[in-house]
């Protein structure tokens, strides 16, 4: 296993500030993120959390900020852009495609590596089956890394809630992507999947080198992985540091302790 | 032989994805080709031929291109009888205008116009969903079918618009005989339902699944939206383009801009919604269950008259026919929303265990 070496900082949010109507979600936030490292993204409930995500990837356009991603700086992501550049994402609330089976779904996270044309697809012809069979390979190794070979059949909709989030991980990591963002990858788990999910999540940060940015409300799990912590309340960064700063820092405590006024 | 995959290994990635992964599946469809393609030539008469099986065939690529839409990807259109329409009339005029043109090449182009005109009421879809979606697709089958009607150039300025088909001739032999048309018709029908097998197995499929699961998953993960919902319009158009080109050509032979119009849509809408909604083999057996379930209501009805010595009226068999279709889809959509391919596809789960439960 190669040793983990933070690198250079792959990506950089300056002054972000994201506001729908009058509500403001995201007020001039700045941080950045280095390669390889495991950001964490903490935070009360409604702090912004996945807003910042959703900015990262381009669901949510900031209405101010500069975005800068392997040296070009943007004001705004578009979802595709952001997949073609090597960004993969879970979410909150599961999205998989509840119609397909775990091995489609995992399948639809190479497309961008797929090129054969729709006629190509219809004859099945040259390119089109090679394609798949190669894909399917590629697959099959990231069903293998998180042990999901038994349920490789079965629709989507009908496996447990753990399950889904896994195989939801593997549909991002089937896209090989260099940025993977994750939100909430634990919520609602018991210890034992907490943990599982734990180890897979450091298990791509070390093999593949992936830098990973997570949002996670258990303190101990996100305490545990993450190399360093940012702190959102209300829409602003009250803290940034590693997690021992965090832990020791006043505003940090008293958002999510409440303070007596 | 008990349909079961027991025993069946796959040592390879290409066996585990072919498309028939089980060998019972392989055996019995290439028992309905040898029956479609040898049995039936050889044993039905010209009424089966021209009356219920052509247009079984035809309203079955409808189906499919309906299916790839609504089903696969997603997207709700009334508007299939006007895609349909305007491949039969491309056909008409590529045959009428261009001399020399070969009448599959005219299908083909027939398709073609058919998916840029798909293309076009398809960009709606890039803003509305669902209902509303559908509402815009009722556009074009009214503007459709009205345009054909309005400007004569269409139907080279026959009267109310009807166009007569050109006689079909490949390579020098004429497609005149109910045999030869029904042969020619499975030919193209069984080529694009393979065609559309391989494509909702493919990546495209998988874009159009993604779109209509999950559309901001299938953003992130890198599906432009823009593409993936204009080439399912597209797609689905081109079948249904040839569809009515054969339609014209193959079944009626006269057609009117009026014969393609909203109860066609939502025949074959039902069509889908009663044969499997996301199923290639769902719209054979829709299109087969609506062509065939009027003919045999009737030949129910005569036997039952006798049986009970009381002449029905003549309307009351025409009327009983809606009111049980009326019922049926209202059944299916609460009972098994994924059609009778569902009901085929429980009944094989059940086999692959047979005799035991579990």
């Amino acid at each position: 296993m190669e040793q983990r070496r933070i690198g250079e900082v792959i990506l950089r949010l300056e002054d972000i500030s994201l506001a729908f109507g009058g509500v403001k979600a995201l007020s001039e936030v700045s941080f950045d993120v280095r390669e390889h490292e495991v950001r964490a993204i903490i935070g009360p409930n409604g702090a912004g959390k996945s807003s910042m995500l959703n900015v990262i990837n381009g669901v949510y356009h900031p209405q101010v900020g500069r975005i800068t991603y392997r040296g070009t700086q943007r004001q705004q992501m578009v979802p595709h852009e952001a997949a073609r550049q090597g960004i993969a994402r879970t979410f909150q609330n599961i999205a998989l495609f509840k119609g397909m089976s775990v091995l489609d779904n995992i399948m639809t996270g190479r497309n961008l590596k797929m090129k054969a044309t729709i006629l190509e697809q219809a004859i099945r012809f040259g390119r089109a089956g090679r394609e798949e069979l190669e894909h399917r390979r590629k697959v099959e190794e990231i069903i293998d890394f998180l042990q999901i070979q038994h349920i490789r059949r079965t629709p989507v909709g009908k496996l447990p809630y753990g399950l889904q989030k896994r195989v939801e991980l593997a549909r991002a990591l089937a896209a090989e992507p260099d940025l993977l963002l994750l939100d909430e990858p634990m919520a609602g788990m018991n210890v034992e999947e907490k943990q599982d999910m734990c180890r897979f999540v450091l298990d791509v940060n070390e093999q593949y080198g992936t830098t990973i940015v997570l949002i996670e409300h258990d303190m101990g799990v996100v305490m545990d992985i993450s190399d360093r912590v940012v702190v959102l309340d209300y829409g602003r960064k009250i803290g940034d540091g590693t997690p021992d700063d965090v832990r020791a820092n006043k505003a940090v405590i008293d958002a999510y302790l409440g303070v007596a006024h | 032989m008990l349909y079961r995959e027991a025993g069946q290994f796959k040592s390879s990635y290409a066996a585990d994805q072919q498309i028939f992964p089980i060998r019972q599946d392989r055996i019995a469809v290439g028992a309905v080709l040898v029956f479609a393609f040898i049995v039936v030539p050889l044993t039905a008469d010209q009424y089966w031929l021209s009356a219920i099986l052509v247009p079984f065939l035809i309203f079955s690529l409808a189906a499919i291109g309906l299916n790839l839409l609504t089903g696969y990807a997603g997207q709700l259109s009334l508007g299939t009888a006007a895609f349909m329409a305007v491949g039969a009339f491309a056909a008409y005029n590529f045959l009428l205008r261009v001399p020399g043109m070969p009448v599959l090449v005219a299908f083909v182009l027939a398709g073609a116009c058919a998916a840029l005109v798909g293309i076009l009421f398809g960009l709606p879809s890039l803003r509305i969903k669902g209902f509303y979606l559908a509402v815009a697709t009722l556009a074009a089958q009214f503007f459709i079918v009205w345009a054909l009607t309005k400007f004569g150039w269409f139907s080279n300025y026959s009267s109310s618009g009807v166009i007569n088909a050109q006689k079909i001739e490949i390579l020098g032999y004429r497609f005149d005989s109910p045999l030869s048309k029904y042969l020619l018709t499975l030919s193209i029908v069984a080529v694009l339902a393979l065609a559309a097998k391989n494509m909702v197995r493919g990546t495209v499929g998988r874009s159009w699944m993604a779109v209509r699961d999950m559309d901001v998953a299938a953003e992130v993960i890198g599906f432009p939206m823009l593409r993936t919902k204009l080439s399912a319009f597209a797609v689905s158009s081109f079948y249904c383009g040839v569809a009515g080109a054969l339609y014209a050509f193959c079944y009626l032979g006269t057609v009117e801009p009026e014969g393609f119009n909203l109860d066609l849509s939502f025949r074959i809408l039902f069509m889908i919604i009663l044969g499997g909604v996301g199923s290639i083999l769902g719209s054979f057996l829709g299109a087969a269950f609506i062509v065939l379930f009027p003919i045999f209501l009737n030949s129910v009805a005569g036997p039952l008259e006798h049986a009970i010595g009381v002449k029905l009226p003549a309307g009351l068999m025409s009327n009983l026919e809606l009111m049980i279709f009326g019922a049926l889809i209202i059944l299916f959509l609460i009972v098994e929303p994924h059609g009778l391919a569902r009901l085929w596809q429980i009944g094989k789960e059940k086999l692959r265990l047979w005799p035991f439960p579990h």
